[in-house]
């Protein structure tokens, strides 16, 4: 497709005589760094890329594309798994990143105003002299930026005890698409008239701009220990994590790593995890110190019952953050013994565990690709780690097709394709194996009541049904969904 | 039970088609609550009711909308498991369903999380009759716009519900509640805040105008620690949380409009002339007052926050009004939901 040439191209003229100079980025080699994010398997390089550094600038641009019916990509750090904020070839990057002001903390009420660009971990370090943080810590805290982890309603390792980005957000301030400032819950615990915060997390963009952000803050557990237990068999490893949370403890981390995943990363940052093992369990309890003793007795109990070959409390914290190092550098270690891979998000129930990966394990035979598992087991939210080679022909054709099959997996026991990275571009097809035409087609509706031109964030994590039908028509063997027995819920 | 599912969904779809607006009803315990628009056929769900699916171990339970409370807090508690919110009513037969709409949760709501941070999904009916899945039942899950949450205070005018799964909590191994004389109400309030930097066994905070009572959750140890942090006296008194939960409290019968105001826990005291129960650390308090509602909602306005009257009056609306962008912003979910404006009308917001 034919298109004028960046300086004279009258969006961008128009976007110039709105925004400074230097807010408006129009050449390809500048552009580049911005043609794709965390999902590098996606690129395209936009028509321009904005980057204001006011909120009336934000409105500006949002006027000039809603008046040119311009698609928008907003974006944050670029650090979404799922190419949520891959650019649309006609469209504008609308980066968020110089909003990057922490506006108020507000230690009465441990609550803490920032800006859409301020990253996830600057607030921590921000409150950390008052004893305060902020809780989700999805692992690219460090870069990624609050706005984003509204969009994507960013987890990490402690959801189970602390939630989700929705349970720890009061308000949002964001830019519809008249450009008006639309100011969503409040600094209250909640709000009048509808939860539009909970519709707004997670919506990938697709309802408005988000630029100012309430978060809750935490007060930091005064104590927190690590158990590490070791399994000869991934099904014991997945049964000591039921019985922990059937006996009532909910601790603030536990993950699981399989062999493949902990012999990488101990060969990458000498965790001190048994290579041995065919599973470990990182469990970390939180609080004051008697209640940490106390559930550091029980649970320690629980691990060794379930069978655990070997158990070992982090002596100290450096012990204990060495434990947390392999799990944290499990996705750099894969770097390190395969060329490539290819990182999966989906959540089952836990029970399911056993199955899964044993079909994991036959698919990686069946592709011919190895994978490694890692699984934030508290709540169920799998990682399966795919590993391929791109310069293969086909190879990341083949990971793809893994992958999708994992994911059908995972909808097939009762879970779901995504837990925290987003459907972004990537998992838009798996959309239509997860839920029914109806559902699809209300959640367009929803997406067309506040953007009846589709111009947010376009062609992303809601398929159109036309989408869907062609998709089915190519994957329906004999006129049905794979696994047409299960209920879809 | 398929079958009740597939008769309410013909209902709405007929009401659609005929542009009938539907009152849906449950045990009826939150009437007070919202106007309800005349001439409206009243849609009973209550029949839509029993547990699917229930294992411990994944602290997640999916049940029909219509099931009673008390028969889900029965099969929860026999496992050491309880709702993480305390919804009133249960003993008054409040259903799930209407939990989940009218979204009204106890005292522990300020320290484990309110009705919508225990959805992990739903499905419903919405205003065109199509059965409608959002969310799933795993803790984690992103897939598909987040439509199960707002369900929460949305008083069923964004969809019938029929399943609803929640996240579901261990029982506390120990509770225990204590008593601090504390005539001060900004007093009340720091004690109240500055508690939690200390110890994350607290599960209620209430002050009454004379004392603030602390409820701790958690280990033995864990709750002899912050009793020792807190200090006070121990009270037996275990009906207090759940008679405050289910608005039992001598407080409540007293003469007056029963407002609810909900401001950031540490708001200024309210200065209104009334009596004050604080709830929630502060974030929820409670007025039985005569004061007129114009003052009532331009103070909470003025600290932040909103306020709702309780107390049923055809001239006072339950809920705060919204206006302009924010008003228009909440038109856009109920029209993609409800386009003939069939659910509810006029329950929550003049108008739809």
């Amino acid at each position: 497709m034919s298109r004028p040439k960046p300086d004279r191209d009258p969006l961008i003229d128009q976007l110039r005589s709105a925004l400074p100079e230097d807010c408006v980025v129009a050449d390809p080699v500048s552009m580049k760094p911005y043609e794709c994010d965390g999902l590098s398997g996606y690129r395209q390089i936009p028509r321009v890329v904005v980057l204001p550094r006011t909120v009336e600038q934000v409105q500006a641009v949002m006027k000039i594309c809603q008046k040119t019916r311009t698609p928008i990509v907003p974006r944050g750090a670029g650090t979404s798994l799922s190419g949520g904020a891959m650019p649309h070839k006609n469209g504008v990057v609308l980066s968020l990143a110089r909003l990057n002001r922490i506006l108020e903390i507000d230690q009465d009420n441990r609550t803490a105003r920032v800006q859409a660009g301020v990253r996830n971990l600057q607030i921590s370090e921000a409150v950390q002299h008052l004893g305060l943080y902020y809780a989700p810590d999805p692992s690219s805290q460090i870069a990624c930026t609050i706005g984003g982890n509204v969009a994507e309603n960013a987890g990490g390792v402690h959801c189970l005890k602390y939630g989700l980005t929705v349970h720890n957000i009061l308000q949002v301030k964001m830019i519809n698409l008249d450009g008006e400032i639309v100011s969503i819950g409040g600094t209250s615990l909640d709000s009048p008239g509808y939860d539009l915060l909970a519709l707004l997390m997670g919506s990938e963009g697709m309802l408005g701009i988000v630029i100012e952000v309430l978060v809750r803050l935490l007060p930091v557990p005064k104590v927190a220990r690590v158990l590490m237990a070791a399994y000869d068999d991934i099904e014991k490893a997945g049964n000591a994590v039921a019985a922990v949370i059937a006996a009532g403890v909910i601790p603030g981390g536990f993950e699981m790593m399989d062999k493949a995943a902990i012999q990488a990363a101990e060969d990458f940052v000498e965790a001190g995890y048994p290579t041995d093992a065919e599973a470990i369990l990182l469990c970390e309890l939180d609080g004051t110190e008697e209640d940490v003793r106390d559930q550091v007795r029980k649970v320690e109990e629980l691990l060794a019952k379930a069978g655990a070959t070997d158990i070992r409390l982090a002596a100290n914290n450096i012990q204990r953050v060495r434990f947390w190092s392999g799990r944290k550098n499990a996705f750099p270690a894969m770097g390190r013994i395969s060329p490539d891979y290819y990182c999966m998000d989906g959540t089952i129930p836990r029970k399911e565990l056993g199955h899964v990966l044993t079909s994991i394990a036959r698919l990686s035979e069946k592709y011919g690709l190895r994978v490694a598992n890692v699984f934030h087991a508290g709540d169920g939210n799998l990682h399966p780690l795919i590993l391929y080679d791109a310069n293969q022909p086909d190879e990341f054709e083949k990971a793809e097709a893994f992958g999708a099959e994992i994911l059908d997996l995972c909808v097939a026991v009762g879970g779901t394709i995504t837990g925290e990275h987003g459907v972004g571009v990537e998992k838009i097809e798996r959309m239509c194996v997860q839920f029914d035409e109806a559902s699809l087609a209300q959640f367009m509706a929803v997406r067309k009541a506040f953007d009846p031109d589709g111009l947010l964030n376009p062609d992303k994590a809601v398929p159109t049904l036309a989408r869907c039908a062609e998709f089915n028509a190519m994957h329906v063997h004999h006129g049905e969904l794979p696994h047409p027995e299960l209920e879809r819920f | 039970m398929p079958c009740l599912a597939d008769e309410l969904a013909s209902r709405v779809v007929s009401a659609y088609s005929s542009q009938t607006p539907l009152n849906i009803i449950a045990a009826g315990t939150k009437s007070f609550l919202g106007r309800q628009a005349d001439n409206c056929e009243p849609l009973d769900v209550t029949g839509h009711r029993g547990i699917i699916e229930y294992d411990p171990a994944e602290l997640v339970m999916v049940s029909r909308a219509g099931t009673p409370l008390v028969e889900i807090e029965k099969v929860l508690h026999e496992h050491g498991q309880m709702l993480g919110f305390e919804p009133p009513f249960a003993d008054a037969g409040a259903t799930l369903g209407g939990a989940v709409a009218a979204g009204l949760a106890g005292p522990r709501r300020a320290y484990t999380g309110s009705v919508r941070d225990f959805i992990l999904g739903t499905t419903f009916i919405n205003g065109k009759g199509e059965t409608i899945t959002a969310g799933g039942k795993v803790i984690k899950n992103v897939a598909g716009f987040d439509l199960f949450r707002p369900m929460a205070r949305s008083m069923g005018t964004l969809g019938v519900l029929l399943k609803v799964a929640l996240r579901v909590l261990p029982l506390p191994e120990q509770e225990r509640t204590l008593l601090h004389e504390e005539s001060d109400e900004l007093s009340a309030l720091r004690k109240m805040n500055q508690w939690p930097m200390e110890t994350q066994a607290i599960s209620a905070s209430s002050w009454d105008g004379t004392h603030i009572r602390i409820r701790l959750s958690g280990s033995e140890s864990g709750i002899a620690h912050a009793s020792a942090h807190i200090g006070g006296d121990q009270m037996d008194e275990v009906s207090y949380w759940r008679d405050l939960t289910n608005f039992k409290l001598d407080f409540f019968q007293q003469p007056g409009r029963l407002w609810r105001v909900s401001v950031a826990p540490m708001s200024a005291a309210l200065g209104l002339s009334t009596h004050q129960l604080i709830d929630w650390g502060g974030a929820q308090r409670w007025l039985k007052t005569d004061e007129t509602p114009a003052s009532i909602r331009a103070r909470a306005d003025q600290l932040g926050g909103f306020a709702e009257c309780f107390s049923p009056d055809p001239n006072v609306p339950t809920y705060h009004p919204l206006n302009g962008i924010a008003l228009a912003t909440e038109k856009r979910l109920k029209t993609a939901l409800d386009p003939a404006g069939i659910l509810n009308p006029g329950r929550l917001h003049p108008g739809f």
